[in-house]
């Protein structure tokens, strides 16, 4: 069956601190009910410990900045990887998912490597 | 140069019959292969050939079966070549060699084609992609026809049609009627799909001309399709009973030199009674059909009824017009659902109560026929300044060329 990534955009949120123990309160329900497709996942710290790293050219000495590579209102907070039959379930899976009424979800079909 | 009228009639009627049967095969083809792109190059290939030897060797007795059997050829020629190519032959193989082997009963196709129907008009493609796929894959038009109704460049059509294939195959949008539970808003989606072409050829919103013939054809036939495969459907009746009902004013829509002609002074004789004829009833089908919670194509199905039996447009029944609004506007409370309505007002009870309900209606700042109806009202009421203003705001707002030419911007 087909891969889906499931990529949560939602409001830079620190999973970590307490007061968002609501919100991963939210997602372990999430990652129960959805356990028989779930294939991965991760949540992410928040966009202030992100670094964007490029090169000159292939094999370069990195060039960091601070920060995520796109400033934006709502930003990539987590994902999951779905195991789905169809675009349908991936959808419907994906509209359980708690950034869909607080942020966004996109489905993203991944390509199998070999 | 033009070849004569029955030769031409001769060749539109080989020309459909080809692209039905295609349409057909492709269905049958899409199921057994769960390919699209594949099932619509083997088909395609079949129909070219079909178009090619046909007017040399006479239609064969039985078309479809002539053009699934080249179709089915042609496709496991692809399927071998794809397998070949990644090297799965084995499993890829016997697919589609064994589903085609047997000649599908009626219902089958009509099963295939009612999937395909979901899979063009599935809610993660764009509104215009669904448009143009379904125009290519169920209107059976070629890449080229697609990009002209439309007006777009060909290479920018077959990029939004291979992209809208690429993303079918690559996320897995399925062929399938949907579930129970699912069914009434993806059929409404279908029909909204089905709507948008036919606005987009009958009212093209921008471009030189007011109507689209080959784009209205297309949406009717399509709309025949939707009829044919959900009879019971109230909503199906409804939309097909408008599209005929709006296109039997096509000829008196549009004078001579491109301009649109407004209801009130059309040579009604121009109507096609034959379209009426045939919608009317539908309409009352598709009332009789929705007893409970009117169906909004079959109510504006039944505002353009009365429009179109009326003898004058002084002896249409503006009361029942204005019931028929109200009605609407029940399912759809929005502004140019309202914007209509105050027109019928205006008819029944004077310009100044219309007025006055067009005047109440907010968010239609941006939408010309609201300004060119406030123009119009008040030039009936002598306030001639006012008037002025609100054509030249009118003028001011995206509209096709004819109806810029009759607000006389």
């Amino acid at each position: 069956m087909p891969l889906y990534a499931t990529i949560i955009y939602s409001q830079d949120v620190d999973w970590s601190a307490p007061e968002h123990a609501g919100d991963t309160a939210e997602y372990s329900e999430f990652s129960q009910s959805a356990a028989a497709i779930i294939r991965g996942g991760a949540a992410l710290y928040p966009t202030s410990t992100a670094t964007t790293v490029r090169v000159e050219a292939k094999g370069g000495a990195p060039i960091s900045t601070d920060g995520p590579y796109a400033e934006t209102k709502e930003v990539l907070t987590g994902f999951f990887l779905l195991e789905c039959a169809d675009l349908d379930e991936a959808v419907a899976a994906a509209a359980r998912i708690p950034a869909a009424w607080n942020g966004a979800v996109e489905v993203r079909p991944v390509l199998p490597l070999m | 140069m033009s070849p004569d009228p029955s030769e031409a009639e001769a060749r539109r009627a080989l020309t459909t019959l080809v692209r039905e049967s295609g349409r057909d095969v492709l269905a049958t083809l899409v199921h057994v292969t769960g390919d699209l792109a594949l099932a619509e190059d083997a088909v395609q290939d079949a129909v070219l050939r079909a178009l090619e030897v046909w007017p040399r060797q006479g239609v064969p007795a039985n078309p479809v079966a002539w053009i699934r059997l080249t179709a089915r050829r042609r496709a496991i020629d692809l399927v071998r070549r794809e397998a070949a190519r990644s090297g799965k032959e084995q499993r890829s193989m016997e697919h589609p060699v064994d589903g085609l082997d047997e000649e599908p009963s009626p219902s089958m196709v009509e099963d295939d084609l009612l999937r395909l129907v979901f899979t063009c008009c599935h809610p993660s493609l764009a509104p215009a992609t669904q448009v143009a796929l379904t125009l290519r894959v169920l209107g059976g038009l070629t890449t080229a026809e697609v990009a002209r109704a439309l007006l777009v460049s060909e290479a920018s059509m077959a990029k939004r049609l291979t992209r809208a294939r690429q993303k079918i195959k690559a996320a897995h949008i399925p062929y399938r009627v949907p579930p129970d539970h699912e069914l009434p808003d993806r059929w409404s989606a279908v029909l909204a799909t089905a709507y948008l072409m036919f606005n987009e050829g009958y009212a093209a919103t921008s471009g030189p001309r007011l109507v689209r013939e080959e784009l209205v054809d297309e949406s009717v036939r399509l709309t025949r399709l939707l009829v044919r495969l959900q009879p019971d459907d109230a909503g199906a009746l409804g939309l097909l009973a408008l599209e005929l009902l709006q296109d039997s004013r096509r000829d008196a829509r549009v004078d001579a030199d491109g301009r649109l002609v407004l209801l009130a002074d059309q040579d009604r004789s121009r109507w096609d009674a034959r379209l009426v004829g045939e919608a009317v009833p539908l309409v009352g089908e598709g009332l009789r059909r929705t007893p409970a919670r009117p169906d909004r194509y079959v109510v504006q199905a039944a505002i353009a009824a009365c429009h179109a039996l009326a003898p004058s447009y002084e002896l249409t029944d503006w009361a029942a017009l204005v019931s028929w609004y109200d009605v609407l506007l029940t399912i759809d409370p929005g502004p140019v659902a309202r914007l209509n309505r105050a027109a019928a007002v205006a008819e029944r009870d004077g310009a100044d109560a219309g007025l006055a309900l067009v005047d109440e209606i907010e968010g239609l700042e941006e939408y010309a026929l609201w300004h060119a109806s406030r123009g119009a009202l008040l030039r009936r009421l002598g306030r001639d300044d006012e008037a002025a203003a609100a054509e030249e705001a009118a003028a001011g707002l995206p509209m096709n060329d004819p109806q810029r030419l009759l607000l006389g911007a």
